[in-house]
């Protein structure tokens, strides 16, 4: 067990120690010469209208709440084609019901058109 | 010997950004602070021989659900909380801590930590591997309950449309 | 020899930071060498010549170009939320640069009497005659592929300017959409292998039995997802010159913005082995050359192709790109894994 997930943790070590690095060198060798200009947001050389944290589409929240929905149907399908071969028939009737079920919310989501960008 | 050590930096690590979530000031990084929490869960859980839940505490709630609520405090454009707790707030908390701190350590004297033995153990998890286990269990003996998470997943796609459509 | 440390022999320890280090400092390099291949594939393409003048050919380029932005000025907006905006690039490459560990890159090799699995995370069990390695490596992989959205999300909202927060936004809704349809995709490689482990995954295509014949379309689905998850063209919307500018990392600077960088051309080597690895055999070749040349020629060839439609295919509209994540490859891969569960059980 150990074995096999020691060498994950020293490569988030070897990979973490090598971001900070480059990040912590090269902002001690880079030139500063802030000013205020510099500093602000870039708006194609224009000054910066209204500010940035406006509210945004709620379409992006409907696609992170369909993800989640989506993902955990995937997490069941995981453990399922695993076994799907010894299973046999009977694991394939009881996912089949399962993504029927999950298709039909699917065609309503379709059809009420929250897959839409307008 | 070590891995015990392994054990404590992990839980100091995961008590530490647990306490960051409801500390800090910018909700953006209590998120990243919880992401940190579910992570070392991960950890816990592949120290314990349970290779898939790991994966999945990654998967869904790091990878999904962290990112809804990323999205959730983006959208209504929370700032930076800047307004005291009053002190009924302050009394109400101290007091359901009180109350939690007391339960825990009446659990800790009293109850057993461990549970009841099952029967899986570690050399059967490593002989027929943790995924085929679980799929055994959940596609067989928990039947039912599994189709009833298509129901419930069903109900949620149809709450999401009905909440996030202005137009039905 | 025979000391052991924690149940594993010494020469385990030496193996694993081996491993390790090559391993890195390899991906670091075609990393660095995939940004002046892309240049010079593309250029050539173009009909022009890309770098000519550092090096012979430009080959000092990557080179040049990693030590120039050492020299840059780092730049942090004055409004940006400083933590988000430092942690953002962190956030971004480690996951992109950790998620081979569980790839077998090829055959378990054996030195000074020791066996060693050419894959990070993996040990030789002497007593089982095996390679252990992550029983859920797929899920490994897919796992570190969902936390690289973190970084463009934070990136985009940290920077506090509209071009981030709209690219970030674009690019992270982008990213869920497609890592769904390919965390889909490869169910049904899975009902062919019984197994997550990418060792067994590997050993079952040996002899040129790859995936990729048995299942065509989840092959196709996933890599064209792939690309979309890591935002490749014709797929990079949230770099979007044309209307975003840079996207989420425009008030980036100096190696700040190099960590996105390396970061986007790390997930394509990675997406291009993880390809390799579940549906072109992996490792396996002809015995001519060994195992881990067969892997280095395959993933190259994947990221060539990357270049190769990069310099074909204009990019999508947004609205086309969300169509056809949802709208295409969701239901295709749902319909797959139900006709491949149909054939497998009519055929047994």
């Amino acid at each position: 067990m150990l074995g096999a997930y020691l060498p994950i943790i020293v490569l988030v070590a070897v990979a973490a120690a090598f971001g900070l690095g480059s990040i912590i060198l090269s902002s001690l060798i880079g030139q500063k010469k802030p000013s205020d200009v510099k500093m602000s947001p870039y708006e194609c050389g224009c000054d910066p209208v209204g500010s940035a944290r406006e509210r945004f589409s709620i379409k992006f929240y409907i696609i992170a709440m369909l993800f989640i929905l989506f993902d955990i149907e995937a997490v069941f399908l995981y453990p399922w084609a695993v076994l799907f071969k010894r299973l046999g028939m009977f694991g394939l009737m009881e996912m089949g019901v399962f993504i029927v079920i999950l298709f039909v919310g699917y065609i309503y989501v379709w059809k009420k058109g929250a897959l839409e960008w307008e | 010997m070590l891995e015990s050590l392994f054990f404590l930096i992990v839980a100091a690590v995961a008590v530490i950004s647990s306490i960051l979530v409801i500390t800090c000031k910018n909700p953006i990084n209590s998120a990243l602070s919880l992401v940190m929490t579910f992570f070392c869960l991960a950890t816990f859980y592949v120290m314990l021989d349970a290779p898939f839940m790991a994966a999945i505490q990654v998967i869904v709630y790091a990878g999904a659900i962290m990112v809804l609520i990323v999205f959730v405090i983006m959208l209504l454009n929370i700032r930076t909380e800047t307004g005291r707790k009053t002190t009924h707030a302050i009394l109400a908390g101290s007091i359901i801590g009180l109350f939690v701190l007391f339960q825990t350590c009446y659990f800790l004297t009293k109850g057993t930590l461990t549970g009841t033995k099952g029967a899986m153990d570690t050399a059967l998890v490593e002989k027929v591997g943790h995924v085929e286990l679980i799929g055994k269990a959940l596609y067989t003996d928990f039947l039912l309950p599994f189709e009833i998470t298509s129901l419930l997943l069903l109900v949620a796609i149809i709450g999401a449309v009905i909440l996030s459509k202005r137009k039905i | 020899m025979d000391t052991l440390i924690l149940g594993l022999p010494v020469a385990y320890y030496i193996a694993m930071i081996a491993k390790v280090l090559v391993a890195f400092v390899f991906v670091l390099l075609t990393v660095a060498y995939a940004t002046y291949a892309e240049r010079k594939i593309i250029g050539h393409m173009q009909v022009r010549l890309g770098p000519m003048r550092t090096g012979w050919h430009g080959l000092l380029q990557p080179i040049a170009d990693g030590l120039k932005l050492f020299f840059k000025e780092e730049i942090i907006p004055a409004q940006s939320s400083k933590f988000a905006f430092l942690v953002a690039p962190l956030v971004a490459l480690i996951p992109a640069f950790i998620s081979f560990a569980v790839i077998p890159f090829g055959e378990t090799i054996t030195i000074g009497g020791y066996q060693i699995p050419l894959q990070i995370a993996a040990v030789y069990d002497p007593a089982g005659d095996r390679v252990l390695d992550v029983n859920v490596g797929v899920l490994y992989i897919l796992g570190m592929a969902s936390l690289g959205v973190y970084g463009i999300v934070l990136a985009g909202w940290s920077s506090n300017s509209k071009y981030s927060l709209l690219g970030g936004l674009r690019s992270s809704a982008q990213m869920v959409s497609y890592e769904l349809a390919a965390g889909l995709a490869i169910v049904s490689v899975f009902m062919l292998s019984e197994s997550l482990s990418l060792q067994k995954i590997v050993a079952d295509q040996a002899g040129f039995a790859w995936y990729a014949f048995k299942q065509p379309v989840a092959f196709i689905v996933f890599f064209i997802c792939s690309l979309a998850e890591i935002n490749r063209t014709p797929f990079d919307l949230p770099e979007a010159e044309t209307e975003l500018v840079s996207g989420f990392c425009t008030e980036y600077s100096s190696m700040k913005y190099a960590m996105f960088f390396m970061a986007e051309y790390a997930n394509m080597v990675t997406v291009c082995a993880v390809t390799t690895t579940l549906f072109l055999g992996g490792w396996h070749g002809p015995a001519f050359l060994p195992g881990w040349i067969w892997f280095i020629i395959k993933v190259y060839f994947l990221i060539f192709v990357c270049m190769w439609i990069r310099a074909t295919y204009p990019r999508y509209r947004y609205d086309q790109l969300m169509r056809l994540g949802w709208k295409f490859f969701l239901p295709l891969t749902l319909l797959n894994v139900v006709a491949t569960g149909i054939v497998v059980t009519l055929l047994k």
